[in-house]
């Protein structure tokens, strides 16, 4: 504003000068004419010299904006590529869908023994699902698992179980931690305890068709609890890890079925584990286990001595210690070619309490005595890959029902003919599979058994089976 | 009771208390990249590969030893697009270790920083174990190598900000060693190109189009399933009517496939380390190149 203030008032001075002393113009020389014309001229030089200067940027500028182009250019196919890279992602709402597998299961039975008379002879029914599966073909368990993180602290897991019968159940539904350090973890809800090793594996993981009787007496062939673990990874290069879990005591040795009504926890878990490698080509694990239940009323069925279908209880505490081994080996690391697995678990269970004969009074009336038993059982297996995609294997189970004291045999008020499921025996049994699998999403098994889990006779047990998974690439275990 | 727990928990507070060591803890899933944040870190860090060059890592198992190594690690560094998806996870959920959690600094998954070959148009099982993110075996173009040293480099200093200089120097000395042993290896590897090759899996598509290498068949009948027989006499009748110059197979791939093809066909088979440490001469990643052309070249002179 100021400066425009000036210019006009130099104008108008100027004009004012022109118009005043006009005689002052007529008054220059030939010499100053000669000055005029030098100056213009040298003014019209400087200006030419700018205009070629300016015209010069201009190129340069022009030239640079041919680069920016071509720079633009390269920029706009990097962003084509890290397009054709972004739409291999999901995109929208279902980018955040959790993963979905499924895995489907049968098998076509082959038994001596009807499955659906199946005992283990020297041990307390378990209520479980112990019994071999089906003559005939029969749709096996098949299993709905969902999962993802949750958010940058949890991570969730479901997994539901479709049986032969038609009914659903929750196998595993758990959230666990991943946001915590130092090596813990933290698992709430449905989950596969972590006694033993086999008891944490899925079915269709296993090596065999059916879990090892050890699995099945001591733990109902496989025990899931409503609990909370707390894990402890130690900060050595050998591995080792502490656990507990405490639980409802929802199952077999807990009870009764479902848990008690009850507030705290019906069952108690501590493990630990020490595992590496040996060379490249050799891992293991060892692990040592406890579970501790206090069962009330576990109920189980048994014929007593006058054949009459009776119905006895526990009530008391039971004690299970587990001691259990793997080790794998594979040339260089590498199992694709061949590879061979060695497996075992050895259990040992203390139980006391008392123990309620015909709860019911079918029979001979209701009554109760002291119960103490102290049993214990193993199984040693191993599968080995001869070549790529097949494989063999071989299990030994072995139980021994130890001793078993009867309060109500020991006072005479019963005889031991009442309790027959009781009555002491070692059932022993070999089996042998095969498995092929196309791929690591298939596998077809045949297995067979010879099973001395029934006193006074021995069952022989054909599988055909089939494994099939299917969605979101599962991640197995050690 | 009450005396074990109070054992475990004094055991528990000592092991706690234990001193952290000072370097950096690399945790790399593939002995490629542990070779490069050794390069990259030089004394600053400790690294473990989670597998070797004779190893599969699509069939690695979450061992023990490795779960142990990543409760450690302050850097995870694997190559990612479901390469290591049947053990990686369990590995983060089993070690308690939240620093290296996908999302977070200290996991880097190396194949987000190239450009991935072959991303399926079509996803479905029937097809092989196929990747939907796209070929994940990304180490065999050097250039690959020099991006991920480059993000590794800054993943390395703000993890560990104390280094960082260290770091930037390392990856400025690497970074202009490996970009005149990549002009090297491309003169030198010049006479491969248009070269056809039937490989065993289709892991070497990067070094290929590196090289401009044209592969015209893999021994695999589908990504992840073995040779089959029968895979294998149409790979020998093809390669009659029009034939490759060279079939290559991996060091942690049994050699029978490619030497039944070698034998019916005339063509030679060749052994590639594939990463560091599948041969004598691939001890590092510039021997991992050395090596590779090297024996390419021999093959098909």
């Amino acid at each position: 504003m100021y400066k425009h203030s000036l210019i006009a008032i130099g104008i108008a001075a100027a004009a004012l000068g022109a118009i005043a002393f006009p005689a002052a113009a007529f008054a220059a020389t030939e010499d100053d004419l000669k000055e005029l014309r030098e100056q213009v001229r040298q003014l019209k030089e400087s200006y030419e010299k700018r205009i070629e200067a300016l015209e010069k940027r201009l190129q340069q500028t022009e030239q640079a904006a041919g680069n920016a182009e071509v720079a633009a250019s390269n920029a706009q196919v990097s962003a084509n590529q890290a397009a054709v890279q972004a739409s291999s992602r999901p995109a929208g709402e279902g980018a955040f869908n959790p993963g979905i597998s499924l895995i489907l299961n049968g098998t076509y039975g082959n038994l001596r023994n009807d499955p659906a008379r199946y005992r283990i002879n020297g041990f307390a029914p378990t209520a479980g699902e112990v019994n071999p599966p089906n003559r005939g073909l029969s749709l096996g368990e098949s299993e709905l698992a969902f999962s993802a993180n949750i958010d940058h602290y949890f991570r969730g897991t479901l997994i539901a179980a479709i049986g032969a019968d038609d009914k659903i159940g929750i196998e595993e539904g758990y959230l666990q931690t991943i946001g915590l350090s130092n090596g813990f973890s933290v698992k709430a809800g449905r989950f596969f305890s972590g006694v033993g090793y086999q008891n944490e594996i899925h079915a269709h993981a296993w090596d065999f068709t059916d879990a090892a009787l050890a699995s099945k007496v001591f733990l109902g062939n496989q025990l899931g609890e409503d609990g909370v673990q707390v894990k402890w990874v130690a900060p050595t290069d050998l591995y080792f890890d502490v656990g507990a879990e405490a639980g409802r005591g929802r199952k077999f040795p807990g009870g009764p079925d479902g848990g008690r009504s009850k507030n705290g926890f019906g069952s108690g878990v501590l493990f630990a584990h020490l595992g590496g490698d040996i060379g490249a080509s050799t891992a293991w694990r060892l692990g040592l286990s406890h579970l501790q239940t206090s069962a009330q009323d576990r109920t189980y069925n048994d014929l007593d001595s006058t054949g009459t279908g009776v119905t006895n209880a526990f009530t008391g505490k039971s004690r299970l210690w587990v001691v259990d081994g793997i080790l794998k080996w594979a040339p260089n690391g590498n199992p694709t070619e061949k590879n061979l697995k060695l497996q075992g678990e050895y259990f040992r269970r203390n139980e006391s309490g008392n123990l309620t004969y015909d709860t019911a009074a079918a029979s001979l009336g209701t009554q109760t005595g002291a119960y103490a038993s102290r049993q214990s059982g193993f199984y040693a297996q191993s599968v080995y890959q001869f070549m790529p995609q097949w494989r063999a294997g071989y299990r030994y189970d072995r139980l021994s029902a130890g001793t078993t004291s009867i309060g109500l045999v020991n006072s005479g008020a019963l005889t031991a003919a009442a309790f027959p499921i009781l009555n002491a025996y070692n059932p022993t049994r070999n089996t042998f599979m095969v498995d092929w699998s196309p791929s690591e999403f298939s596998r077809l098994r045949l297995q067979y058994a010879r099973d001395r889990s029934q006193f006074g006779t021995a069952d022989n047990q054909v599988f055909l089976q089939y494994i099939m998974s299917l969605g979101a690439h599962g991640a197995h275990k050690f | 009771m009450k005396t074990i727990l109070k054992f475990l928990c004094t055991a528990l507070a000592l092991v706690a208390a234990l001193p952290a060591v000072a370097a950096l803890n690399v945790f790399a899933c593939e002995p490629e990249w542990a070779a490069l944040a050794t390069e990259l870190g030089g004394d600053k860090v400790t690294v473990y590969s989670a597998t070797t060059a004779l190893q599969d890592a699509h069939r690695i198992e979450a061992r023990p030893s490795l779960i142990a190594r990543m409760r450690s690690a302050d850097l995870v560094v694997c190559t990612g697009s479901d390469l290591e998806v049947g053990w990686l996870p369990l590995l983060f959920t089993q070690s308690g270790n939240a620093k290296i959690q996908p999302g977070s600094p200290g996991y880097l998954e190396a194949s987000q920083a190239v450009v991935r070959l072959e991303i399926p148009k079509v996803i479905d099982r029937s097809m092989g174990d196929i990747h939907p993110g796209g070929n994940p075996h990304i180490q065999l173009d050097p250039r690959n190598i020099a991006k991920v040293a480059v993000v590794l480099a800054g993943r390395m200093a703000q993890i560990d900000p104390a280094g960082a200089d260290a770091y930037k120097a390392g990856s400025a000395a690497f970074l202009q060693k490996w970009q005149a042993a990549i002009g090297r290896w491309e003169t030198e590897g010049a006479r491969l190109k248009g070269v056809r090759v039937v490989v065993y899996h289709r892991d070497m598509s990067y070094f290929i189009q590196w090289m401009g290498m044209r592969e015209v068949g893999s021994l695999e009948p589908k990504p992840g399933l073995p040779p089959t027989p029968s895979h294998l006499a149409d790979l020998v009748e093809r390669m009659k009517r029009e034939p490759a110059k060279v079939v290559v197979y991996s060091a942690y791939n049994s050699p029978k496939a490619a030497e039944f093809l070698s034998e019916r066909s005339g063509i030679p088979a060749v052994m590639l380390p594939f990463t560091v440490g599948g041969s004598d001469k691939a001890k590092d990643l510039f021997g991992l190149f050395d090596d590779t052309i090297a024996r390419l070249l021999a093959a098909v002179k």
